[in-house]
């Protein structure tokens, strides 16, 4: 525990520190950069080039021996990743465009060759050179552990060039990704800004490559926005939360990875970024499943509650609003729900101040609910006479729809519908119909 | 984006030639659009008349979209030119206005009504500008225009899709263009819409400006339009919607199967993919 609050707190030790920070700022520029290609619809671009960098990386190794230059130095290395990442994604758009297939098979197709070549070459590099070998396996699952301060300050670097151009190109960037077609028409470069929103992802991807690898750097590029998604539908807070969430898994997976043994940071920091993406697929207000869930039952339970209180004003003559426990079980059935459910369906009801429980498990509908009653009685007959005599659909028909439409009838449609009846001369039935003779 | 390439010289503007006019908005001459070579429409020939609500009305596939893209040179033209008030389309840019396709973008994206009305005043600020407050306030005018004023807040997928459209609208009006172009704005919309997009085409007339509209619906061309283009494929007739707009073109544009320039399209897109050369 008194670990983990040192790593947190970034005092714990020198190298940890420095791993801590560096993730987090490449969590925070992959997060802000993720946005423009979940937005572009490019996130598996995004997962093409990454893979698509391997046999840069290897060949980079192979030319540079062949220099005898030594091995591993990392700008070399960086550069061949850049050079074939570019080329995968130039041979996905090729593809597209000159031949018939679809994207998503041709980022597939790029992708695992791109990748079997890679691992191609790095076989024949583990035969013949091992002690090269052993430091490029790292550019697949990562090496954040061996994250330098160095590597740490282009981790900073990277965030700011991030933040900047997503800052200063945010109007621009929307733009191509909302509607290309009109931007092209405005007289916007729309290539270069695609240009420009690639070069950025490819800037993150490569230095990211080292630090978690190749499979995971493109879960940084993804689940930060598809999860900051959740909670804005503003493209700025979209940024910065997104760019957030990056920071955040960063710093809390690297320090995770600190603490517990045999943690493989680039696979943690990944892991938390996940938790984050399902807590807010789940939670989020708007477009979280429990909120859509809730919304959905709440208004099923408003449509049955609607239909005790139509037949509670349909027989209001003869028993005076009261609804025995089986015609509670009627409707609840009615929704395709068991019949237990007449319980929630009455619980609704009386907390909705529209009703009270009777005697017979039941529910005595009181004077608002019977007025509710009235107006679903009229909207119904509404619709079905639209239906029938606008429309022109069978009387017999009508059901499924009437029962759905009956509910959420707004006014101004209500108002709309009613003049539409008038101009054809139907008869619209008046405000206050009569309970019994229905 | 690439600009509208032409084959042929650009020595001459359209404007010298007799058959244009240099009053003319938009003059297209000797116009012919393929995808993946297969050409969509042959030959194309048409001056649009100053300050007139134009329509564009064909069959499915006669090209009617791509008449618009042609001209704004989201299609480079197989052969022929294109010209706005004597310019080339790049000159002419910043008097021209677009409303796309509804269905061309995905409504769920992060951005509200406001916003997107914005994005018609973009070309107005450059590279890296903020929108200010002086063209918020310009791009809230016109979301008031199309009596969305009240919704300026509501992200876009909120949006009905009469409502959606109208947003475009206010967009194309915010851009504050002389020559419109409008693709199939009345597709699928409700009656407020409709209405609104009637009532913002004659404001846009009665202050000058051209608008060429991708139409659908042949029972509302004589009511909302003053010119009309038949299209199939071909010009099958254009002008004044009282002359031309007859039983006789409409059977000409819908009724006939053009034969011959469908016949010689599939033809040529045989060709390109290998089979059936010259039977």
């Amino acid at each position: 525990m008194a670990e983990a609050f040192e790593v947190l707190t970034l005092q714990g030790g020198y190298n940890t520190t420095v791993v801590v920070l560096g993730t987090a700022m490449l969590g925070l520029a992959a997060g802000v950069v993720g946005v423009f290609a979940l937005l572009r619809k490019r996130s598996l671009m995004a997962d093409a080039l990454s893979h698509a960098a391997l046999p840069g990386v290897a060949g980079a190794f192979l030319a540079a021996s062949a220099l005898d230059m030594t091995g591993r130095t990392l700008p070399v290395l960086l550069i061949g990743a850049t050079v074939t990442g570019v080329l995968g994604v130039l041979s996905i758009q090729w593809l597209v465009r000159a031949t018939r297939l679809r994207e998503d098979a041709a980022i597939g197709i790029v992708l695992s060759v791109f990748f079997g070549a890679g691992i191609v070459l790095l076989s024949y590099i583990q035969k013949n050179a091992p002690e090269g070998a052993a430091g490029l396996s790292h550019f697949i699952y990562g090496q954040t552990a061996a994250m330098s301060a160095a590597d740490a300050k282009l981790m900073a670097v990277l965030a700011t060039l991030s933040v900047v151009a997503a800052g200063l190109l945010l109007k621009e960037f929307t733009l191509v990704c909302f509607n290309d077609t009109f931007a092209a028409v405005d007289g916007w470069p729309v290539s270069l800004i695609d240009l420009l929103m690639m070069a950025l992802v490819v800037v993150v991807t490569v230095a990211g490559l080292q630090a978690v690898g190749l499979i995971m750097v493109v879960a940084m590029l993804i689940i930060p926005p598809v999860a900051a998604r959740f909670w804005t539908d503003r493209a700025a807070v979209l940024i910065a939360l997104s760019g957030a969430i990056g920071a955040l898994s960063g710093y809390l997976g690297a320090s995770a990875s600190a603490v517990l043994p045999d943690a493989p940071a680039g696979s943690v920091i990944v892991l938390t970024a996940g938790t984050i993406f399902a807590i807010s697929s789940l939670a989020a207000p708007k477009r979280g499943v429990i909120a859509s869930t809730y919304r959905h039952l709440n208004l099923r339970l408003r449509i049955a509650g609607d239909h005790v209180l139509e037949k509670a004003f349909a027989h209001k003559a003869q028993d005076g609003g009261q609804l025995g426990a089986p015609e509670l079980a009627a409707v609840a059935r009615h929704q395709g729900w068991p019949a237990w459910f007449a319980v929630v369906i009455r619980w609704s009801l009386r907390g909705r101040g529209l009703a009270r429980a009777n005697k017979g498990g039941g529910v005595e509908v009181l004077a608002s609910g019977l007025a509710r009653g009235a107006t679903v009685r009229r909207n119904h007959r509404l619709w079905e006479q639209y239906l029938v005599s606008y429309a022109d659909i069978a009387p017999s028909h009508v059901d499924w729809s009437v029962d759905q439409v009956e509910h959420v009838l707004s006014e101004p449609l209500i108002t709309e519908l009613e003049s539409l009846l008038r101009a054809r001369g139907i008869a619209v039935p008046g405000a206050a119909v009569d309970g019994a003779s229905a | 984006m690439t600009p509208p390439s032409t084959h042929l010289p650009r020595a001459q503007p359209l404007s010298v030639r007799p058959e244009h006019s240099d009053t003319s908005p938009l003059s297209i001459h000797a116009m012919t659009v393929a995808y993946h070579r297969k050409p969509v429409l042959w030959d194309v020939d048409y001056d649009a008349p100053p300050n007139r609500l134009i329509a564009i009305v064909g069959p499915n596939g006669a090209g009617k979209s791509t008449l618009i893209k042609a001209c704004l040179g989201l299609i480079p033209p197989a052969s022929g030119q294109v010209e706005f008030w004597g310019h080339s389309y790049k000159k002419a840019r910043s008097r021209i206005g677009y409303v796309p396709q509804r269905e061309s973008v995905d409504w769920d994206f992060p951005v509200s009504a406001l916003d997107v009305v914005c994005m018609g005043r973009y070309r107005m600020l450059g590279w890296c500008r903020p929108v200010t407050r002086a063209h918020k306030a310009a791009a809230m005018e016109c979301l008031d225009r199309v009596g969305m004023a009240p919704l300026a807040k509501r992200q876009i997928s909120q949006l009905s899709g009469g409502q959606q459209q109208r947003v475009f609208l206010a967009r194309a009006l915010a851009q504050e263009a002389d020559l419109y172009f409008m693709d199939e704005p009345f597709a699928g919309v409700d009656a407020a819409t409709e209405r609104a997009i009637v009532e913002v085409l004659r404001e846009l007339r009665s202050s000058g400006k051209t608008v060429l509209t991708v139409h659908h619906d042949l029972q509302t061309v004589e009511q909302y339009f003053d010119d009309v283009i038949l299209l199939n494929m071909r010009v099958v007739a254009s002008g004044p919607v009282a002359e031309v707009f007859t039983q006789e073109n409409l059977q000409r544009t819908y009724g006939g199967r053009l034969t011959l320039l469908a016949a010689a399209s599939e033809a040529i897109a045989r060709a390109e993919s290998g089979e059936g050369l010259g039977k």
